[in-house]
């Protein structure tokens, strides 16, 4: 495929969103110390990480590669869909804010993460949807071919695949406060169902590459995405088993001898 | 030779069965990746043979044990830290779900589904294929024997 390289208005715009995000968590973070209260700074390592590995494929030369060639478009489809949003999520950029707004925007923020759209966009159930059922459509359809056409679709696939994969991460693995709560088993069935979709995707397209992506693409691209995914989804199966672990916690010593010897 | 058990070892009796199970499930899917995809390079990543219900059951149990074997050792941590952990039961069911695991493999998988053969450079597949699920069937008759042991144990206790 030849195509038209990305132009610098495109790559500025998507750019944009995560250097605001940035700016916006420095801001919170700067206001926050000055209340004088501590905020780790794992946490603020793992924003910044988040958002750089969310730039390099939306501006720049991984960008343009991506643009042309399948493989790069893969490595680049970890990073902004996966990667970097699992990163920017162990950041607790929610966290951060509620603590360096005054508190009445802080508790107008409460209502937004309280409200019935955050309640539908934290089902697990509706993220694995908006995630893995974006990727199958963008890949089994025209759609990736128009995307290499339209600037439009171009901007809006981008965002789609970053926001759905943030939304995702965030249903799987509460580090965020976050009111509606769902149980561990429910969450680890979809976790499963969206890690096997992911992987049959990734099997598929190494058997059938998208419209006008040669067939070695496509078999390198395939198995990226297979292995990549693995990688970072463990971490996700990781964290979320580790906050079951922490939840079961047997009460007290004491409670437990007296248990044993009832 | 006869180890006493904690009455924690028998209140967790279930979860140290499951634990093992899925422990067994998620190693055999990781052995196998290992040894056969990557070190050996005999199984293929993709057969063209393979069917629309053999890629949704590859995929579908490739996630399962990805999870199982994180999830199935956060089991572990958890009934040791209730002092729970009954060696003997949870390795006589990670037995049974290597060999089911192997066997599903074997059996239903590469032969049924065709997700791929055991190896492609040889003549002699039938000998490979014999040779993996007796392997399997050994591992998963070996496992039901130790768990029968230990349900004994735990009739014994609950009398």
């Amino acid at each position: 495929m030849t195509h038209q390289p990305i132009p610098l208005a495109t790559e500025l715009l998507l750019a944009f969103p995560f250097m605001a995000a940035f700016i916006i968590y420095i801001t919170a973070l700067a206001v926050s110390m000055k209340k004088d209260r501590d905020w780790p700074v794992y946490r603020t390592l793992f924003w910044s990480a988040g958002i750089l590995l969310c730039l390099i494929p939306v501006a720049g030369p991984l960008a343009q590669l991506a643009h042309m060639d399948f493989r790069y478009h893969m490595t680049g489809h970890l990073l902004l869909g996966m990667l970097g949003p699992l990163l920017m999520v162990l950041g607790a950029p929610v966290k951060l804010l509620l603590r360096a707004l005054p508190a009445a925007k802080a508790k107008t923020l409460t209502g937004i993460l309280r409200s019935g759209t955050l309640a539908v966009l934290s089902n697990p159930a509706v993220t694995a949807g908006l995630n893995l059922g974006g990727l199958w459509v963008l890949y089994t359809t025209d759609l990736f071919r128009l995307m290499h056409e339209s600037m439009l679709l171009h901007i809006l696939i981008h965002l789609h695949i970053f926001l759905a994969g943030y939304l995702f991460t965030v249903s799987m693995i509460y580090i965020d406060p976050i009111p509606h709560r769902r149980s561990y088993v429910y969450r680890s069935i979809i976790l499963i169902a969206a890690l096997a979709a992911h992987g049959i995707l990734s099997k598929y397209l190494y058997a059938y590459p998208p419209a006008g992506v040669p067939r070695d693409e496509a078999e390198t691209g395939g198995m990226l995405m297979y292995y990549g995914g693995d990688a970072v989804d463990v971490v996700i199966v990781i964290i979320l088993c580790w906050h079951w672990y922490r939840s079961t916690k047997p009460k007290t010593r004491n409670e437990r001898t007296t248990y044993v010897s009832g | 030779m006869t180890p006493i058990n904690s009455k924690q070892q028998f209140t967790y009796a279930r979860r140290n069965f499951w634990s093992g199970i899925l422990f067994g499930l998620g190693l055999v899917a990781f052995l196998d990746e290992m040894v056969f995809h990557q070190l050996l390079g005999w199984h293929h990543f993709y057969d063209k043979s393979t069917t629309e219900i053999g890629l949704l059951s590859d995929g579908l149990f490739h996630a399962f044990s990805w999870f199982a074997t994180v999830g199935s050792l956060f089991m572990v941590a958890d009934l040791r830290r209730r002092d729970a952990w009954w060696k003997k039961r949870w390795t006589g069911a990670v037995l049974i779900g290597l060999g089911f695991f192997n066997l599903y493999d074997g059996l239903v998988q590469h032969k049924l589904m065709r997700i791929h053969q055991i190896r492609y450079d040889t003549n002699n597949l039938l000998m490979y294929d014999i040779a993996w699920n007796v392997i399997a069937v050994v591992f998963l008759l070996a496992g039901i024997w130790i768990v029968h042991q230990t349900r004994k144990r735990l009739i014994e206790s609950s009398l």
